[in-house]
């Protein structure tokens, strides 16, 4: 019992750790504002992949629909902040963005999430796409036009604790009862409801945590960024963050933060390279996967009780 | 009514297209089971291609549609080669190499940005344009040689998978690898011919759409890629039939919502309608069941 | 009242009929074999019972509080949690996850948690998932498999991942539990185990048990009752030593490909 405290204690620590770092880096100039700007874009990537994983490589199921998600967290905040444009109005509009797009994951996963691998993957990126589409054609939305001029809420450091949260709840998840049934459906199916776990109901659970974690990373990026166009939420946005998981390793939630790090680092780098900038880019993606198939880290998981324990019998045995 | 059946017609026209990519799509699908992401940029290549050769080398038209297919089918062939069969060789994840087709896809759509700028070109008329009308239907010389072209292409590509011996060595490999190598079949061969053919028609695709709309460029194939999958998929990936009612079903819908005067919607509705295909048919118009074994 | 009572079942796949009027009944506690040749639709029949396929038609029917409750069109994980359990002919772990998270993931629906305690890891989180260690761990020890909990469930022997299922199975604390050749492709010493870890299951924790077997030393030692399916029709039912001297079922085992004699 005190041992599984400490645990979630020295997570804390960590991520404190890192909050701490970055804040000093700044103090110090070390870190300028376009680095911040890079750090939280990095931030909201991590919430983005974590998210995604949770479905794709936890749940095993193919999801080409994060975008859409995200959209619906990015117009919630613009247009809530729009008219209440305090920091209790973007609370409240994250809030509205992730009880839509929870309500919309359900509404969507419940009769799609029997459809097998890449028909499912089609079918959420048709969600996706028609979610867009509908953002483009109406008014409250401002059209293909998109809302600007948004009130800057989100910073660096709200962005990173939220990443930490976000992605402590979904490790506390995947490490529960919840979770442990999550992963027996996606290993087999037919002996997960043998056994009493109904499939669909925690391909839904998945399904929807995850759309919600899409849909928070959305407000955090629109009170960033300050504006939001349905252009932002194409196809290409899911597919970017697609990348970003199986980089990291499916399955692998240290793999995704640390995905969304490197990609991060990797596209501040090529930004010097003008023109050939996405060549470059697409080159890295297609040797990086030629050399390393299960991305970065395969299911590898970083985790502090194995940790300590090592070090404990490492301990043990010397003594 | 007039202006439902003229866009009826169009839809046809244009849903050939999608149906000509959507075979591609289907046949590399059947076979490795990857969504080929840089198919859509190999018709790319096609318009590009044919743009040259009818510019630069001022060949006739139909010179440059069999170069151009010839061509196209290499460039598909070395895609193959050099990024799907090494992952293939590793038995990687699937996953794996449908990001490795994403990256295929920015490569050939970056790279021929770079090479050749990002701007749209217009593509030469090679045949001079002919309206005809028939009763109160305009159909122009270019439309009806997109429809037939596709048509005679799709007929051949079904005798060559049904009665050739590659085509037996093409159905072999897609029901089980292994077992098709252990009598005999030259599986890197057979994958390698379907990519060749499905470019092929990717090219023939290109070219057919640089004449009807007379442009190009660098990201001309993202959109109809994306679309003409969505096209295999209604009809059941895997199924050639499947993949032409399914390029021309998506051609009639788009069609329509510019009738109906809801245009702005076009891709939404296409989505909607697939969505719910899949949902009374998990597998497609066409589709095979492929339940689980208990 | 028995425990499970079926009813003029029948599966027709396409023009086939793989299980044709089929009814049999199990007492509470008694263990019972199905036999039969090779595709006489034994297995279709565990699929039926515990949802996997629909019945094209008949009844079955479950005691639950001394009523009979029928189970038609129920889905599979329904099912299982009212207590039928069972195993699967081609061996169905998770085998990406360890053997305790095995058992511990049958015991799903029995444990209520509430998911905000979950993900904020509140104090009753760790009580309940204390609770269910210790109990999954009582059950490896019974069937041997206590070493072995932090392994991943692919890395087992064959053996012990035959075990590793039918812990599982216990796990959802079933009424009646369905073995499906439980020994295929266990050596004569293993199965020996095996016979005595089934009467061990029936003794300890007072279940009904449906048996398929093709190992007829097995199935004499430990069956009450058998049936005996032949091309998805039952031609025999009764006590071994009845069955065993039955000319419709040596006819039925002789003339097939099966060799395993009596």
């Amino acid at each position: 019992m005190k041992r599984n405290l400490r645990e979630q204690f020295i997570w804390l620590l960590i991520a404190f750790g890192g909050w701490l770092i970055i804040d000093l880096l700044t103090f110090g100039g070390v870190i300028n504002s376009f680095m911040l700007t890079i750090i939280t874009m990095i931030e909201i990537n991590v919430i983005l992949a974590v998210s995604l994983n949770l479905i794709l490589g936890i749940s095993g199921q193919f999801s080409l629909g994060h975008a859409g998600f995200m959209a619906i967290g990015a117009y919630a905040s613009a247009i809530i902040t729009q008219s209440l444009p305090t920091i209790w109005g973007f609370f409240l509009s994250i809030i509205v963005g992730i009880v839509i797009s929870s309500f919309i994951a359900l509404i969507e996963g419940i009769p799609t999430l029997r459809l097998r691998g890449d028909y499912l993957a089609i079918a959420t990126l048709g969600v996706s796409e028609i979610i867009r589409i509908t953002i483009n054609n109406l008014e409250i939305t401002n059209g293909p036009k998109g809302i600007y001029n948004l009130p800057q809420f989100s910073n660096w450091s709200l962005v990173y604790i939220v990443a930490c949260i976000v992605t402590l709840i979904i490790v506390n998840l995947i490490h529960s009862k919840t979770g442990r049934a999550i992963l027996a459906v996606r290993d087999n199916e037919i002996a997960a409801s043998a056994v009493g776990v109904n499939p669909t109901k925690y391909k839904v659970i998945a399904f929807t945590v995850g759309a919600a974690g899409a849909s928070l990373a959305g407000s955090l990026y629109a009170n960033y960024i300050q504006s939001v166009t349905p252009g932002d939420f194409t196809f290409m946005q899911s597919i970017s963050v697609l990348i970003m998981v199986v980089l990291g390793g499916v399955g692998s939630i240290t793999g995704s933060v640390l995905a969304a790090v490197v990609l991060g680092v990797v596209d501040t780098v090529l930004q010097n390279y003008g023109a050939l900038r996405m060549v470059l880019y697409s080159l890295i993606l297609i040797i990086f996967m030629l050399f390393r198939p299960a991305g970065f880290l395969g299911n590898w998981e970083f985790s502090v009780k194995r940790f300590f324990t090592k070090q404990k019998s490492s301990r043990e045995n010397k003594s | 009514m007039e202006e439902l059946i003229q866009q009826l017609f169009n839809g046809v026209f244009l849903g050939s297209i999608y149906a000509l990519l959507a075979l591609g799509y289907t046949m590399v699908y059947g076979i490795i089971g990857l969504i080929n992401f840089a198919h859509g940029d190999v018709y790319m290549i096609g318009a590009f291609i044919g743009f040259f050769l009818i510019t630069e080398l001022h060949l006739n038209f139909w010179v440059t549609l069999v170069l151009t297919m010839g061509l196209c089918a290499l460039v598909g062939m070395l895609i193959e080669f050099l990024a799907y069969r090494p992952l293939r060789h590793h038995g990687a994840p699937k996953i794996t190499s449908l990001i490795t087709a994403i990256g295929v896809s920015f490569l050939l759509e970056n790279g021929m940005s770079f090479l050749f700028g990002g701007d749209s070109r217009s593509f030469p008329q090679a045949i001079k344009l002919v309206n005809f009308k028939v009763g109160f239907i305009h159909i122009t010389n270019i439309q009806l040689l997109i429809l037939i072209v596709s048509i005679a292409l799709m007929v051949l590509l079904q005798f060559i998978v049904q009665k050739t011996k590659m085509g037996r060595a093409m159905r072999a490999v897609s029901v089980d690898q292994e077992a098709a190598n252990i009598v005999g079949i030259k599986v890197d061969q057979t994958i390698s011919f379907t990519f060749a053919i499905g470019s092929a028609l990717a090219g023939a695709a290109g070219v057919l759409i640089g004449l009807y709309y007379n442009s190009l460029d660098p990201l001309m194939g993202m959109a109809p890629g994306i679309k003409s999958f969505i096209a295999a998929v209604f009809g059941g990936i895997g199924s050639i039939p499947g993949a032409a009612i399914g390029g021309w079903l998506i051609g009639l819908i788009e069609t329509l919502t510019f009738t109906l005067g809801i245009s702005s919607w076009k891709d939404a509705v296409v989505y909607a309608v697939l969505i719910v295909v899949l949902l009374v048919r998990p597998n497609g118009i066409f589709g095979k069941k492929a339940g689980e074994k208990v | 009242m028995n425990l499970l009572e079926v009813k003029n079942l029948t599966k027709n796949f396409g023009g086939l009929t793989a299980v044709d009027d089929v009814s049999l009944h199990v007492a509470d506690q008694e263990l019972v074999a199905l036999i039969g040749p090779n595709g006489a639709g034994k297995t279709t029949i565990f699929n039926l019972l515990t949802g996997v396929n629909t019945p094209s038609s008949g009844t079955i029917s479950l005691k639950i509080d001394e009523k009979l409750q029928l189970l038609n069109q129920q889905p599979v994980s329904k099912i299982a949690d009212l207590g039928l359990a069972r195993t699967f002919q081609n061996i169905r772990l998770f085998e990406q996850m360890t053997v305790l998270d095995n058992v511990m993931v049958a015991m799903t629906s029995k444990v209520s948690e509430n998911p905000l305690s979950e993900v904020l890891r509140l104090p009753s989180f760790y009580e309940k998932e204390t609770q269910m260690k210790d109990k999954a761990i009582k059950l490896l020890e019974l069937f041997d498999l206590a070493e072995s909990v932090d392994q991943k469930a692919s890395n087992l022997a064959y053996g012990q991942q035959r075990r590793l299922e039918i812990v599982r199975a216990l796990a959802t604390e079933p009424k009646l539990l369905f073995l499906d050749e439980p020994a295929a492709g266990m050596n004569p010493r293993e199965t020996a185990e095996l016979t005595a870890s089934i009467k061990m299951i029936q003794e300890k924790f007072k279940i009904a048990i449906i048996l398929i077997e093709h190992d007829m030393k097995l199935v004499m030692e430990l069956a009450q009752r058998i049936y005996v399916l032949e091309y998805g029709r039952l031609i025999a039912e009764g006590q071994p030593k009845e069955i065993q001297n039955n000319p419709e079922v040596i006819r039925a085992y002789l003339g097939g490909d099966d060799l395993e004699l009596f």
